[in-house]
């Protein structure tokens, strides 16, 4: 299968090739969720510190980690966009604004219910947990101003501008907590140092964070796969997907 | 199989975290199957017309 990337920047080859890649990525979630939650339900020691309650960190932790990558990847498709004005960038944006939004709204509800117990509230005006907020109204500000216009092209200017100028707040929220002295804690694992956490609590967190990357992949691939219908109904080959996707029911 | 369920007494807060998360992943799920399911159905019966038209515009 020669993977042509010029070919597949094309809606029309785009479409099938996504619809083949889903199962594979559904198949990964799966196995990686169960796998994630086996280590750091039943593997993974108790805290000497937080007793149970640090359980939290497997969802909480790669929810945050996608909402800041997930942004960034759309950053960069509204930028493809505004430079080389190809539909399909702007498409795959706005097919991941959503699972974007949904994991920041989950990291800020997993993070307030991780709070609460350990830090005695639901919310505080932290620097990581304010800017983790803004970025949610980033992504909802996206997706309305996108919806809000009705010509595609002008649509795509504009919410590509708003992403771009909103990707300021991603390093913002990495690096609250070293700029800042904020209640939120600082990174546990990052880049060049060792994780100060047990291995079994690390590799559960990694595997759920893997998960997590693989769901974004399927459902994103299955959102851009309707952006594209809907865009593309008038052409030829949409007609033809049609009758084979009605063929198989 | 209590004890897994009262998390230490902090089930309420683990399994606030884990309902939620999964509950909006399945019905984000739902929404996008669904979502095809419409486009699938209006694209079809839109197509289906065109033909028809067409082939009253033939005969």
């Amino acid at each position: 299968m020669a993977l042509n990337l010029f070919k597949l920047s094309s809606p029309a080859s785009f479409y099938p090739f996504a619809g083949r890649l889903i199962p594979w990525f559904v198949v990964l979630t799966v196995l990686l969720t169960v796998a994630g939650l086996y280590l750091g339900f039943v593997v993974a020691p108790t805290d000497y510190k937080q007793g149970e309650a640090y359980r939290i960190m497997f969802v909480h932790v790669p929810a945050a980690w996608m909402s800041m990558f997930i942004y960034v990847v759309m950053a960069v498709y509204a930028g493809l966009a505004l430079v080389m004005n190809t539909r399909l960038s702007t498409m795959m944006a706005t097919a991941l604004a959503p699972t974007g939004a949904m994991f920041t709204f989950i990291a800020l509800w997993t993070g307030a219910f991780w709070g609460k117990p350990m830090w005695g509230a639901w919310w505080v005006w932290d620097a990581r947990l304010t800017s983790e907020l803004i970025l949610l109204f980033l992504y909802i500000g996206y997706m309305s101003l996108y919806a809000a216009i009705d010509d595609p092209r002008r649509a795509a200017r504009a919410s590509g501008l708003l992403v771009l100028v909103g990707v300021v707040n991603v390093p913002v929220i990495y690096f609250s907590v070293k700029w800042w002295n904020t209640l939120h804690q600082g990174a546990s694992v990052s880049f060049g140092q060792a994780p100060e956490m047990a291995a079994t609590m690390l590799m559960a967190m990694l595997i759920m964070s893997l998960a997590f990357w693989m769901y974004t992949i399927a459902i994103v691939l299955m959102r851009v796969r309707c952006e594209i219908l809907e865009r593309e109904r008038q052409s030829e080959w949409v007609q033809e997907a049609i009758a084979r996707e009605r063929g198989n029911g | 199989m209590a004890e897994f369920v009262s998390m230490g007494g902090y089930g309420f807060y683990i399994w606030g975290s884990y309902l939620v998360t999964a509950l909006l992943m399945v019905v984000e799920v739902i929404l996008v199957r669904r979502r095809r399911q419409k486009l699938l159905t209006r694209l079809a019966r839109i197509s289906a017309r065109n033909s028809q038209e067409s082939s009253e515009r033939k005969s």
